[in-house]
């Protein structure tokens, strides 16, 4: 059974002409971890704001749970969970005093889901009285993740919720999405951090608007068309330089200690030359691998197809 | 049930934690009405007078003791010559002084005409003019209670031209003022600012993808302003009667519950402003501009609106404030009952019905 | 050649009994890239503001660019540039009029703007669009450009705060690439950012774990230092060992 269906949606915003939601159509299972990737006005929040019922689309039609987007709104919004990208909860309330008030608005309690949220909700418990303006990021984000749970929704939007976290933050909370995983709720998260995109049982690549690729990570990363090799020597940055104008180069782009490339013409022979080609240049230390590339690898190779 | 007293319970919540607001939503009537306290009715009351007799006969003694006897005037000096009354200006203290001129009661029963000089120290023409009016006014008392039924209408004449000056007519005008200024200014601009402030905060959004009522958002929304509001009115009404000395004379629930009614059109008009505005400064913006302005303006209670250009006259209509203006003046300073009031009450029921229909019609259940 | 332009020695920042920088001391060397590592609420902020010279440290010295950050604010401020990912550019004024505006607050003749922007937008690819309002840009673009204008001065540093946040994957190797620029050119970068891949293109990076700096080597260095294989590793393991949550 699908939890959340979309078929050709266009979204574009007043007289502006390119669209922010370029016909997608995606599909997302009961209970799935369905992760959208793609940086910053690539169409996330719209797409979410959309699914949610906040926003029309201008055409193509959508469904959660079965229910249309723009007719079963009401619907929809019983059943829903949504934490926006902006931290959105009331600065000025305590931590308690917010949860409890989410709760009453969803015709809940605290204590009728409090199984759901209580992995999350004892790290934040301690400060309980503190207001929610006082917190820190990881612990708004986690207030705010209860907020979105405690009406127990069939399915939970999280738009860009680990943007701005620091990254053990942002691995703790990717551990709590999989265990809400387990209670079965359908989860769909937006992100701009590709790494994340691997913890996702299916991700969309979006980019402008578009779909880049729908596919499990694995799937994603086994359809890169070229074998990437990950090079390293002494001075990376004219390491770089030098690989991007060396003949044979397909692709060439840093990732972290290493560039990583991918030949026009692969062969072992290739390779061999692209080393002596890099010795000729006076590099150093010169290392060079072959690597299954990453999400980020795959992101940039479709970027560049566009 | 339990949903929207939570949501009023939050919204109390936000009022009254952001102190700095709380402090100018109660800081501001008592602010004004206290200022204008000082300022108009000390400057009037027990203003020194000096009367200057020529006549010496009853009517005149008789007038002059009436002068007295108002709490408004004391007596200073009476003068024997018209040459010493620039003298008294000029040692300050003197703000009018009465000139009856000789044969003042023969004038009035036989010729039924008479005359009386009043000189003002003009330097504050306000205080000058509203002295003037309320001479005016006690000889015109002096005139009806002389006057024998049936007889001939007697008539004093007061040379001093009275310049048309309604605003200063007394400060009681000014109480009502007040009330329809902060009552309007409140409402209109808090409840449009806390609704924008969640659309900014982005708390909206939650809201909306909730089974929550919309209507439900806005009347909770609503109802700590309209309590604070009624507070207020308290603090007004109190302030006035204790320390402006001004009493209510008509019902005071017909008071509250017409004041009730303007709290709800200017919620309804707050509302329609934070449909159409999408962050804090320009509802700020637009209530301050679209609310303050035309409610000092129209509302009577400043400028008379009488002398204004017919345009401006039928401008001033469309502002809620000024039909409230003309209610509570009716009940407080006059002591009328509902019959008088109802065509007001009327015109505000139908721009409150207005309002709140179509705010609510263009409410957006969706992000724009 | 050890030329030094950022020298703190026990830079302390308390607000009441709460101490948001504790001591942190240490070095940059001028056309470093320094990357300054934290988890959320470790101080990173607070430091930073206090380099820039727009908050006065409790205790400690420090000197940026020769200048002390005691007395030398306004100097500071002559001589560093800054760009962050929240405030850079103004939205309703175009790219030209963008470049002008900071050129002009920095002291920038007219012709020296002239010539800076004309050689800017070349660069960046913008002749095109430079009448164009900065809102309608892409944010890649807007980065970019925000960043180009924050180094149009020639600082001798350039403070980032998460420069990269949201940018697409491509768009943030072209960022990366003017950051190298920059530095190349002799002016030290100091960058924050959360993204793990780009604090390997550091030369050297700091780690600051509840106000103080617990870790400081170059990218490599600390991966040995900590027996990781990469510095999303060593990151875990300095700031799970934080205690401190507030901001």
């Amino acid at each position: 059974m699908k939890d959340v269906v979309l078929q050709n949606i266009v979204k574009t915003y007043g007289t502006d002409e390119s669209c922010a939601v370029d016909n997608v159509s995606f599909s997302v299972e009961k209970g799935e971890l369905f992760g959208l990737i793609g940086p910053d006005g690539a169409g996330k929040t719209s797409i979410f704001r959309m699914l949610t019922t906040l926003l029309l689309p201008n055409s193509g039609s959508a469904q959660v749970c079965g229910y249309d987007i723009v007719k079963d709104y009401t619907s929809i919004r019983n059943i829903v969970g949504y934490m926006p990208g902006k931290f959105s909860l009331y600065q000025d309330l305590t931590i308690e005093e917010n949860l409890s008030f989410f709760a009453t608005i969803f015709n809940t309690t605290i204590k009728e889901n409090y199984n759901l949220i209580r992995d999350i909700y004892e790290q934040i418990e301690p400060f309980k009285d503190r207001r929610a303006g006082n917190l820190s990021g990881g612990m708004k984000q986690k207030l705010a993740l209860c907020c979105a749970l405690i009406h127990k929704p069939e399915v939970l939007f999280l738009d860009e919720p680990t943007t701005g976290v620091d990254a053990v933050s942002r691995k703790e909370f990717w551990e709590m999405l999989a265990r809400l995983k387990k209670e079965g709720i359908t989860i769909l998260v937006s992100t701009p951090y590709m790494d994340e995109a691997s913890l996702c049982e299916n991700i969309a690549l979006i980019q402008s608007g578009k779909i880049l690729d729908i596919n499990t990570p694995s799937g994603i990363i086994s359809s890169y068309p070229n074998q990437l090799y990950a090079v390293k020597a002494t001075h990376m940055s004219r390491l770089l330089h030098d690989l991007q104008s060396f003949t044979n180069t397909n692709s060439c782009f840093s990732f972290g200690e290493f560039h990583h490339i991918s030949l026009q013409e692969d062969s072992e022979k290739q390779i061999q030359t692209l080393h002596s080609y890099l010795q000729q240049a006076k590099h150093t230390n010169i290392q060079i691998q072959a690597i299954v590339p990453s999400i980020e690898d795959c992101f940039i190779e479709r970027m560049r197809n566009e | 049930m339990k949903q929207f007293l939570s949501f009023i319970k939050k919204e109390f919540y936000h009022v009254f934690r952001d102190k700095k607001t709380l402090l100018m939503l109660f800081g501001l009537p008592i602010i004004e009405i206290v200022l204008f306290g000082f300022a108009l009715t000390n400057e009037i009351k027990n203003s020194k007078i000096v009367v200057c007799d020529y006549s010496q006969d009853e009517a005149s003694q008789l007038l002059t003791q009436k002068i007295e006897s108002n709490y408004n005037f004391t007596v200073e000096k009476n003068l024997l010559s018209h040459n010493e009354i620039e003298n008294s200006f000029k040692q300050g203290d003197i703000k009018l002084a009465i000139v009856f001129p000789s044969n003042f009661q023969q004038s009035l029963f036989h010729e039924n005409i008479a005359q009386i000089q009043i000189i003002a120290d003009a330097s504050d023409p306000n205080t000058a003019y509203t002295l003037t009016n309320y001479m005016k006014q006690i000889i015109l008392d002096y005139q009806r209670s002389i006057l024998p039924k049936g007889a001939i209408p007697m008539q004093i004449q007061s040379e001093m031209k009275m310049l048309y000056n309604p605003e200063l007519k007394a400060s009681i005008n000014f109480v009502p003022g007040v009330m329809a200024l902060i009552l309007t200014l409140i409402c209109v601009m808090m409840t449009s600012v806390s609704i924008v402030r969640e659309k900014e905060l982005g708390t909206m959004e939650i809201l909306l993808v909730s089974p929550s009522n919309p209507i439900m958002i806005i009347i909770a929304k609503a109802i700590p302003y309209l309590v604070v509001s009624i507070i207020n009115l308290i603090i007004i009404l109190l302030l006035s009667v204790f320390l402006l000395d001004m009493p209510i004379h008509g019902s005071i629930i017909l008071l509250f519950a017409e004041s009730i009614l303007l709290i709800i059109t200017a919620l309804s008009l707050g509302l329609l402003i934070s449909n159409s505005t999408a962050n804090q400064q320009s509802a700020m913006l637009i209530s301050l501009m679209g609310m303050l302005l035309p409610t000092m303006m129209f509302t009577g209670f400043m400028f008379p609106i009488e002398n204004m250009p017919i345009p401006l006259q039928v401008i001033s209509n469309l502002v809620p404030a000024k039909w409230y203006y003309t209610i509570v003046k009716s009940i407080m300073v006059q002591g009328l009952g509902f019959a008088a009031i109802w065509k007001e009450t009327l015109v505000l029921i139908g721009m409150t019905v207005f309002l709140l229909t179509v705010s609510i019609k263009k409410f957006k259940i969706r992000l724009s | 050649m050890n030329n030094i332009v950022i020298q703190t020695n026990g830079l302390t920042k308390k607000f009441g009994d709460f101490t948001a920088v504790n001591e942190i001391t240490f070095d940059v060397q001028a056309g470093e890239i320094f990357g300054f590592l934290g988890a959320n609420g470790a101080g990173k902020t607070t430091a930073m503001r206090m380099l820039c010279g727009l908050s006065q440290p409790t205790s400690g010295k420090a000197t940026i660019a020769g200048c002390d950050i005691y007395t030398q604010t306004e100097k500071i401020k002559k001589n560093i540039g800054y760009m962050s990912q929240k405030f850079s550019l103004y939205e309703d004024l175009t790219v030209i009029e963008n470049i002008r505006f900071f050129a002009g607050i920095y002291g920038l003749s007219d012709i020296e703007i002239k010539e800076k922007s004309n050689i800017l937008l070349h660069k960046l690819g913008l002749e095109t669009s430079k009448k164009k309002l900065v809102g309608s840009l892409p944010l890649g673009w807007k980065q970019k450009l925000a960043f180009s204008v924050a180094v149009i001065h020639e600082p001798s540093i350039v403070f980032l705060d998460e420069p990269t946040g949201g940018v697409d994957p491509i768009t943030r190797r072209q960022f990366w690439d003017l950051i190298y620029e920059a530095s190349d050119n002799g002016i030290t970068v100091f960058v924050t950012t959360h993204y793990m891949d780009e604090a390997e293109y550091c030369s050297r990076l700091s780690m600051m774990v509840d106000g103080e700096i617990k870790a400081l080597n170059s990218p490599t260095n600390l991966k040995d230092q900590f027996h990781a294989d990469s510095m999303d590793e060593v990151f875990y393991e300095l700031a799970r060992g934080a205690k401190r949550k507030a901001d």
